[in-house]
């Protein structure tokens, strides 16, 4: 087998240099797929008179317990719930770029929908690369895709959503 | 309906030393805690018929039995969830001696996380959600994770940074007062707890438990063959796991209310069985992997109302003395971590009155497992 894993085990130096990619499962793969044509989307329940949104993604809806799911578009406008700042000992592609910023977003349009990223100065840029001074609790920012968008999908090519502060 | 309130008791506790790195392997100190447990006991290795330990512990039941030369073993049980599972394989082996499937449990957890790899730094082995939604991100580390909730539980309640020093400087006073110790000639002061480095910003060095390689087991039993021991009996009063409804793991951030962890979830299980409530306890050995699982735990088992935690550790209140001293021994933040097992055995300690930091007549101990993550708890009683 030689898929991207065993690969970069046998490349340990070409790998320190790599931010993780997301593994992907079977039930996150739309997200990813929709991630990619530069839509942020979530999963919701298909079934007549229920249509909870979920996430994380998952089989059956906790709610009325149907597996049928559609992929419902968000407006990609949330606010900062929580952040860190992780310092080293880090991931050495992580301890490059440390102290760098990890949030939680909220989505406006669903604020139980939560989703951990990075708050970036414009899309593909590094996890450093906003001021920490410019981030707080509540501020309002705005999803970004960047096809290989340098920091966070590295040479993979996977899409991440990244987040922009809105000017205020 | 039956019930496990106080059908059994611990009657026997052994530990090996605790540093940062210790020569032997983890078999060997899981051997050594075990059988210092039994001898504490009186109770001989053949008549272990009961055995428990974490989903996390490297050497399993087929190598301990074998070992230490135990009989034919009846029951055997891991809890997963790392350190959230401490409490739970006392449950455990409390339930199967209480129903008749073992009559002489052992639990323990021998761990070298000092010299050993931090589990984070492996790539290849990540749990599904964190693998997809939150390390690449740079979520990478469980400093990382629960500070996400600490910075929002400052945000949401006004705690700050001070009151997470209280909670470090009553582990490392205690730990002062504790030969075994690892900070036992290490005083802590504010000021090099304001000065020291960050982890994950909120969480800096001092927020944060040691990397310790040790081992500690505790033996089981009911209580009517306790009374023969030779060592007082502690009881279990009462034992509960939580896993709480929507619940994600250490990256609890998808419910409504990511604060309300696992440990609300288990206090309500716990104090439905029990005899007494929070205010009759006397003192709480709480998991204390990062300081803010203290206020959060004190509020999930009810010694102070939602969003009091940070407030309830002023004045000294978690010290000697103070209105509720935990972690006694030191705690993980001080004395050793190894997953929360040497809180189970400072509880012993203190209900046996042989606690380096004793709680005068101590008779009632709450002990906690892993806040943050699907945990457990137990009540022990004199
Ligand atoms: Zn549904």
């Amino acid at each position: 087998m030689r898929d991207s894993h065993t690969e970069s085990d046998h490349h340990p130096d070409r790998d320190r240099d790599r931010l993780l990619v997301p593994v992907v499962d079977d039930d996150g793969a739309p997200f990813w797929e929709y991630a990619a044509q530069g839509e942020l989307r979530v999963q919701a329940c298909a079934a007549t008179g229920c249509g909870e949104l979920r996430f994380p993604p998952r089989p059956c809806c906790p709610h009325c317990q149907s597996f049928e799911s559609e992929w419902q578009r968000m407006s990609g406008k949330g606010r900062i719930w929580s952040y860190v700042m992780p310092h080293p000992p880090l991931l050495p592609a992580y301890a490059a770029q440390a102290p760098y910023n990890a949030v939680v977003v909220e989505l406006a349009d669903a604020p139980h929908i939560r989703l951990v990223g990075n708050v970036v100065a414009e899309p593909g840029a590094a996890l450093d690369s906003v001021d920490p001074a410019r981030l707080r609790i509540g501020a309002k920012v705005q999803a970004a895709f960047t096809k290989g968008a340098g920091a966070s999908a590295g040479a993979s090519g996977v899409t991440v959503p990244q987040w922009l502060l809105e000017r205020s | 309906m039956a019930t496990l309130k106080d059908a059994t008791a611990i009657v026997g506790t052994g530990q090996t030393p605790f540093a940062r790195q210790l020569p032997e392997s983890e078999k060997t100190l899981a051997c050594r805690a075990v059988l210092a447990a039994l001898d504490d006991a009186g109770i001989a290795p053949s008549e272990v018929d009961g055995l428990a330990s974490y989903t996390m512990e490297e050497t399993d039941e087929v190598e301990v039995a074998k070992s230490i030369g135990a009989g034919d073993i009846t029951f055997f049980s891991k809890v997963g969830y790392g350190g959230g599972g401490s409490c739970a394989t006392v449950a455990h082996l409390a339930a199967a001696i209480a129903t008749g499937q073992a009559s002489v449990g052992v639990a323990w957890r021998s761990r070298k996380r000092g010299s050993g790899p931090r589990p984070w730094k492996n790539t290849t082995a990540q749990l599904p959600t964190p693998a997809q939604w939150t390390r690449p991100f740079g979520l990478l580390r469980p400093a990382d994770e629960i500070g996400m909730l600490a910075r929002r539980y400052m945000h949401q309640y006004g705690a700050t940074r001070d009151h997470f020093f209280n909670v470090a400087l009553a582990c490392r006073n205690r730990a002062n007062q504790n030969p075994a110790a690892i900070m036992y000639e290490r005083p802590l002061t504010r000021d090099m707890y304001m000065n020291s480095r960050w982890i994950s910003d909120p969480l800096c060095l001092f927020d944060n438990c040691l990397e310790t390689d040790g081992a500690l087991a505790c033996v089981i039993v009911s209580a009517e063959r306790a009374r023969d021991c030779r060592r007082r009996p502690v009881y279990v009063h009462s034992a509960a796991q939580g896993l709480p409804a929507q619940h994600h793991g250490m990256v609890n951030y998808w419910n409504d209310d990511p604060l309300t962890g696992p440990a609300w979830t288990a206090a309500r299980q716990l104090w439905k069985q029990a005899d007494f409530g929070p205010d009759d306890v006397d003192v709480a050995q709480i998991y204390d992997a990062f300081t803010p699982l203290i206020p959060l735990s004190l509020e999930g088992y009810g010694f102070c109302g939602r969003g009091e935690g940070a407030a309830f550790t002023e004045g000294g209140a978690l010290e000697s003395g103070g209105r509720l001293p935990i972690n006694t021994g030191g705690g993980g933040l001080s004395e050793a971590y190894v997953h929360g097992f040497n809180l189970i055995t400072e509880g012993v300690k203190q209900l046996r009155g042989t606690s380096t930091a004793q709680v005068p007549d101590a008779a009632t101990c709450l002990v906690t497992a892993g806040e943050g993550v699907p945990t457990s708890a137990l009540l022990l009683r004199s």
